[in-house]
């Protein structure tokens, strides 16, 4: 054992390096700060990490999410109007890491901004975060946060789509740490019937790039789906059918997230 | 006479490579996007040097736009601007009715470069929906605007006058269900259909190379006046002033000046109910800094970092942000932003309907309104050239409201309350 103090980046890397010792996908579970209210956000990432996630990416709510489908925006227009504070987020994330969950958060850039870039990386760190994902942050503007993120040992955590060029691949995948997020279709957030087989083809472009761990969403929503995903990718992304499934309560939760983990351990009883 | 294409011919005032006009511009949006707005950009670049396409740009400007666009002396409207010569540039007359055209005609023919088949577009008060559904028609493109649910209702004539143009008009019922909410979802849309539509951006903002293409696109307006005065009077104007939302019109007018150091550039944002008030949409007297649909740039936020609701009675300047051109020159002082609040746009409407026969549009009166203002400062000898960026037909209806000069119970559709209350107490 060593006793040296880990980041944030570091501990991210576990996740990936215990999912890959088990011959399995880590499994990624999306939920946004603040809904139903900060509290029930609170229970619904804690029983998404009891059922089987292995890593939360708590959502900051913001106004305009140009990347996000119906069901997110509703969510977090609902944790808005019930006032939820960027705050808040770092709170939920500092309950869950206090128990020794593991999170990052999932942000538009402007929130950030306003809240200041340093300071956003120096309370995240002390809540115990691992990282952020930055869905309209991509690494030609985000010096500024790369200083702070490495201060701090989190992990700046970029998007690649399938319309990002090998030179673009090759940028972003220098700058992230952590894992890369690879989008897995041209669209926004939202559940879908069929994995794309885009996204097989963005994670082999990406891989001779980096040796990141690669971590797919958008669009998974059954156990089946994440079983697909899990075969060629490190890491699989839920949002949108949990955030669904948030608004049963936190049984509902705790069913979909068990289907998810058996469907990344190769599981899945299908649908 | 100057030509449209000498708007795209580069000037001095460039952002940097990666669309930085200072520490505003650049791009702030998902990297799924990054490559087609790569290629607009590329695409741009060459279009600006390639003869055919300019010389098919200005056919289509004068042509079909109907461009130049005159200035006209409003000798009445100078009476009440403390005698300053008033000139308007007369926007309003293009094909469509306003500025708007100028960009979407550029941007059409540039879709077609790119061999993509299908526009979409995003729209407060509907004329860049009308320039768009326009210019899709014309060159025959598949046409989809996205347009604020509250928008589509107080400018119902713009909403049918885009599906005349044979365009789909998607009303958006997410937020505050006005423009930035139709740029949200313009967005959207694009994002999943981004092979085959091109996003015709309608304002000088956006991720780069939006902010400086737009801009170039609307240079000609500047670049005419600039001649009509100089001919016409021998000498340059004192001030150049437009209304300022996302800030096309402003950009297009102010550019070919910004050289011309003795001409003041002054730019009127929609103060509502006034800035106090909290209910406004001056981004640039009222907000921070911030990055909203793509770019760094003035925004109006509140402590978190969310954007706020704004308010105005005209539909196209209702909107938090602002084109990053103008954040970089508001902070450089080589132009300033002065609020104009819904009741003197709507006296300056008056008083132009009454002075000069036009009917301008309620964006457009606020630059009217900020001219009066400026007149009275600057006095009998100075001569304000003012871009009257669009006409009022889509108005018409909200105007006959604020001035009570229709049976309110003959009227289609519920009014806002706030002018509910109003019709009738004010006189045309």
């Amino acid at each position: 054992m060593t006793t040296t103090p880990t980041t944030g980046i570091d501990r991210l890397g576990e996740v990936f390096t215990t999912a890959k010792a088990e011959d399995r996908a880590a499994l990624i579970a999306y939920l946004p700060a603040g809904y139903p209210t900060v509290k029930g956000s609170l229970g619904m990432l804690t029983q998404a990490l009891d059922a089987g996630a292995d890593l939360v990416e708590v959502g900051l709510p913001y106004s305009d999410p140009v990347l996000d489908g119906p069901v997110i925006q509703h969510a977090v227009d609902t944790a808005l109007r019930g006032g939820v504070r960027v705050r808040d987020t770092l709170e939920v994330v500092e309950q869950l890491a206090a128990r020794g969950g593991r999170a990052v958060v999932m942000t538009y850039w402007n929130p950030v901004l306003r809240y200041g870039v340093d300071a956003f990386a120096r309370d995240l760190a002390a809540a115990g975060g691992l990282g952020v994902i930055t869905p309209d942050l991509v690494p030609d503007e985000g010096a500024g946060w790369l200083a702070a993120a490495g201060r701090e040992g989190l992990a700046p955590i970029f998007l690649v789509a399938p319309s990002s060029t090998d030179e673009r691949i090759a940028a972003t995948t220098a700058a992230t740490r952590g894992f890369l997020y690879a989008a897995s279709t041209m669209g926004v957030t939202g559940a879908r019937d069929a994995v794309s087989d885009t996204a097989t083809t963005l994670v082999d472009r990406a891989r001779s790039h980096t040796d990141l761990p690669i971590g797919v969403g958008l669009g998974v929503r059954n156990g089946a789906q994440a079983g697909e995903v899990a075969s060629f990718a490190d890491g699989v992304i839920v949002g949108s059918a949990l955030v669904s499934a948030a608004e049963h309560g936190r049984a509902a939760i705790a069913r979909l997230t068990t289907e998810l983990a058996a469907g990344v351990r190769g599981q899945h009883t299908g649908r | 006479m100057t030509s449209a294409s000498q708007g795209l011919a580069g000037t001095t005032h460039e952002p940097d490579e990666r669309g930085h006009f200072g520490p505003y511009g650049g791009r702030f949006m998902p990297e799924a996007l990054i490559a087609a707005v790569d290629e607009v950009a590329a695409e741009y670049e060459k279009a600006r040097h390639d003869p055919e396409f300019l010389a098919e740009l200005d056919r289509l400007q004068r042509d079909y736009a109907g461009r130049p666009s005159p200035v006209t002396d409003a000798r009445r409207l100078s009476e009440h601007a403390g005698g300053a010569r008033i000139l308007l540039k007369r926007e309003d007359l293009n094909h469509t009715g306003s500025h708007k055209i100028n960009n979407v005609l550029g941007q059409a023919l540039l879709t077609q470069r790119m061999g993509k088949t299908r526009v979409i577009a995003e729209t407060g008060a509907g004329q860049h929906g009308v320039a768009t559904a326009t210019a899709a028609a014309l060159l025959g493109l598949e046409c989809m605007v996205y347009m604020g649910e509250v928008d589509t209702e107080r400018q119902a004539l713009n909403v049918a006058r885009m599906r005349l143009l044979g365009a789909e008009v998607v009303p958006v019922t997410t937020g505050s269900r006005t423009l930035k909410d139709a740029l949200n979802e313009a967005y959207r849309d694009w994002v999943s259909t981004v092979g085959h539509t091109h996003y015709i951006l309608g304002t000088a903002a956006g991720p780069h190379p939006f902010p400086k293409m737009v801009r170039d696109f609307h240079r000609v307006i500047g670049l005419e006046a600039r001649e009509q005065v100089l001919a016409a009077y021998g000498q340059l104007p004192d001030a150049v002033v437009a209304c300022v939302g996302g800030g096309s019109n402003a950009i297009g007018i102010f550019h070919p000046f910004l050289d011309d150091a003795g001409v003041r550039l002054v730019g009127y944002e929609a103060a509502g109910d006034g800035v106090e008030t909290g209910r406004h949409a001056a981004s640039i007297t009222g907000g921070t800094p911030g990055a909203l649909h793509g770019a760094m740039s003035y925004l109006l936020q509140d402590s978190d970092g969310q954007t706020l609701e704004t308010h105005s009675i005209s539909a196209g300047l209702d909107y938090p942000g602002v084109g990053p051109e103008h954040a970089f020159l508001a902070d450089a002082g080589r132009a300033t932003y002065e609020p104009v609040t819904d009741a003197e746009a709507m006296e300056a409407f008056r008083l132009l309907c009454r002075t000069e026969g036009i009917i301008p549009a309620i964006e457009s009166a606020h630059a009217i309104a900020g001219a009066l203002r400026l007149g009275t400062t600057l006095g009998p000898d100075a001569t304000i050239l003012v871009n009257l960026s669009g006409r009022g037909d889509k108005d018409v209806d909200t105007a006959a409201r604020w001035f009570g000069v229709v049976d309110p119970e003959a009227l289609p559709t519920e009014a806002p309350e706030d002018q509910d209350a109003a019709s009738g107490e004010r006189e045309l």
